[in-house]
């Protein structure tokens, strides 16, 4: 950590104990300067942050509203994008295989995440080993999960086939198999994501007061009635948490696509972000792709606000 | 939540005390799973030292016949992989150093200086975190071509200088560290600089440490950003570099596993080095939603 001693070139000092104002245009001066300190302290980073979110995500609006490919002068065509990508079988093919995706990754990933923080939460010998392999997969790139993913997947000479084969079973298709595809992805996600929503449930579980487990035993309940009377209801605001930020991530799924089918076979894993990257950086049709990011972007906030509405009325605390 | 707890806490810590405990059932469990989880990396290590003509015998083995390093050195003459690297790196320290100071100022600014307009500016600060990447890869596609810094590693970095979340956990950190500290600097005639830079930023490690892996993690995995900013093979980062590689040699198994080992053991080394620290960045960034 080097960098903490280096100097802002921003922020200058301001005088700050400076002794009672004792008059008017003193006390003025000094709010001013107040005002500029605190600003030369955020602007720098406000700056970056507004320019590369606030400002493009209003352009992507105006963009959406326009027939542009990057070279000749855009034309304002008003909805037609939005109509276009919403008449398009294509798009709604995109919709389907991504909420596919989320079906089989969200619930998926939810579950495996508790039983697994669940099981990583004891006492036991080796445990720091078992928290280890299951967190490790977390920091790989969806780049080299997408290669490891057609490794493992492949048909011929790949580990699952392989494993099936000596089982006497027969050999998959996966990735090369438009019925697959998609489920591959998902498993290979839960691999490389398990250790998120694992933490979650663990720093989850940790806070449950242990008086609350203590009165359960006192009471006579078993460990199964323990966890399903007392500690699942204190889960449950994480667990619309996870689902909810699940989902969000789901919904963008687009890295591992590219590294493993490319969007195929047969475009059975085309998901929304594949379609809006193809229009946009291909076809180079700017309008369709922005119009696709801001349906996107519409989905995501209705999900959210549907699920903390949900979450206030049952009373829980999620956010 | 409690984050300490969950990295200092007795349950997590307990393979540090000797425990000679009876055996529990829930090795039966856990010893599987971890198997199961640690089997791709496995196969990834196994067939980087492999042979090829291993890797594309049917049935094939489990085990490669000889270990051989000709996947790390087939890379090493057929790619730029050490400027894939290189990029990547300086890509990684970019935007941890950048990060770190301007999170830091900005988080301090809206955690402790009162201004003018604090209350709006912060709560933009937090409405941006709603909007997704999608949103912003167009324009922002645009306005770096317009700006000449298409294809140069200036577009892969630019994005990832500051955060909103990072904002947002420097300024959590800063509001739990007490006032009275700094009242007794000031007290002794530290201007305001003088307070961030030698009484607060020190105590700050652990949050610059969290935010420092969290940038880590997102600028050196990044993968979509530098597909579309980046099409110069000069300036591919090594993900981006992989990943092309792979689609163009589907059948070079053992040089695209040790590509994958090379991009992947930085980030596995640091973690083992620092895991509770990873944990903790784990957690924080569940809770930024």
């Amino acid at each position: 950590m080097t960098t903490v001693t280096e100097k802002p070139v921003t922020a200058p000092g301001t005088p700050n104990p400076a002794p009672a104002g004792r008059t008017r245009g003193g006390a003025r001066r000094r709010r001013g300067l107040g005002t500029l300190t605190g600003w030369a302290f955020v602007a720098p980073a406000m700056v970056i942050i507004l320019g590369l979110s606030v400002f493009p995500a209003a352009w992507a609006f105006i963009l959406s509203l326009q027939k542009w490919n990057g070279f000749a002068p855009p034309k304002f065509v008003g909805g037609d994008n939005y109509a276009k990508i919403m008449t398009d079988a294509e798009f709604w093919a995109a919709v389907s295989q991504t909420g596919l995706y989320v079906l089989l990754f969200v619930p998926a990933s939810v579950l495996l995440g508790l039983f697994l923080a669940v099981a990583l939460n004891r006492d036991i010998r080796f445990i720091g080993l078992y928290r280890t392999a299951i967190f490790v997969p977390f920091v790989a790139s969806a780049a080299s999960t997408g290669i490891l993913s057609t490794y493992l997947f492949s048909p011929q000479y790949g580990l699952v086939n392989n494993v099936l084969r000596a089982l006497g079973l027969p050999a998959q298709g996966w990735l090369e198999d438009p019925n697959q595809a998609m489920l591959v992805i998902a498993i290979m996600s839960l691999w490389g994501q398990a250790a998120f929503t694992t933490v979650i449930y663990l720093a989850a579980l940790q806070d449950i007061p242990n008086e609350l487990l203590e009165a359960a035993r006192i009471d006579g309940a078993n460990r199964w009635q323990t966890f399903w009377q007392v500690v699942w209801p204190e889960l449950r605001p994480v667990t619309v948490f996870v689902g909810i930020w699940q989902t969000i991530g789901a919904l963008q799924l687009f890295d591992l696509v590219y590294t493993t089918t490319r969007g195929g076979p047969l475009d059975s894993t085309k998901t929304i972000v594949y379609y809006l990257w193809e229009k946009a950086f291909k076809a180079l049709d700017f309008g369709a792709g922005s119009a696709a990011a801001y349906v996107l972007f519409a989905v995501t906030l209705l999900i959210t606000i549907g699920a903390v509405l949900f979450a206030r009325r049952r009373n829980m605390e999620a956010f | 939540m409690a984050l300490t707890s969950l990295t200092r806490g007795p349950r997590l810590d307990s393979t540090r005390r000797r425990t000679t405990r009876r055996f529990s059932l829930w090795h039966l469990v856990l010893a599987p799973i971890a198997l199961l989880f640690f089997i791709p990396f496995g196969q990834m290590l196994l067939a980087s030292v492999s042979p090829r003509s291993d890797l594309v015998k049917f049935p094939p083995p489990f085990f490669p016949s000889r270990i051989t390093l000709d996947g790390f050195v087939g890379l090493l003459v057929d790619t730029d992989i050490l400027r894939w690297l290189a990029n990547s790196t300086i890509v990684a320290v970019i935007s941890i150093v950048s990060h770190i100071v301007l999170c830091s100022l900005a988080g301090y600014g809206f955690a402790r200086l009162q201004f003018r307009g604090r209350n709006v500016g912060f709560f933009v600060i937090l409405a941006t975190i709603m909007i997704p990447t999608q949103l912003l890869m167009i324009p922002t596609y645009i306005m770096f071509s317009k700006l000449g810094i298409v294809n140069t590693l200036a577009a892969a970095f630019v994005p990832w200088l500051a955060s909103a979340f990072g904002i947002f956990l420097m300024r959590q950190f800063f509001l739990s560290i007490p006032a009275e500290i700094e009242e007794a600097a000031a007290i002794d005639g530290a201007n305001r600089l003088q307070i961030f830079l030698r009484v607060v930023l020190p105590l700050a490690r652990p949050a610059m440490a969290t935010l420092a892996i969290f940038t880590l993690l997102s600028s050196w995995n990044d993968l979509v950003w530098p597909l579309i900013a980046i099409n110069d093979d000069g300036a591919f980062t090594v993900q981006l570099g992989i990943a092309n590689f792979q689609g163009t040699r589907r059948t070079q198994w053992d040089l695209l596993m040790a590509g994958n080992v090379i991009a992947t053991a930085p980030l596995v080394l640091f973690f083992l080095f620092a895991q509770k620290q990873f944990v903790q960045t784990m957690t924080m960034s569940g809770l930024k939603g």
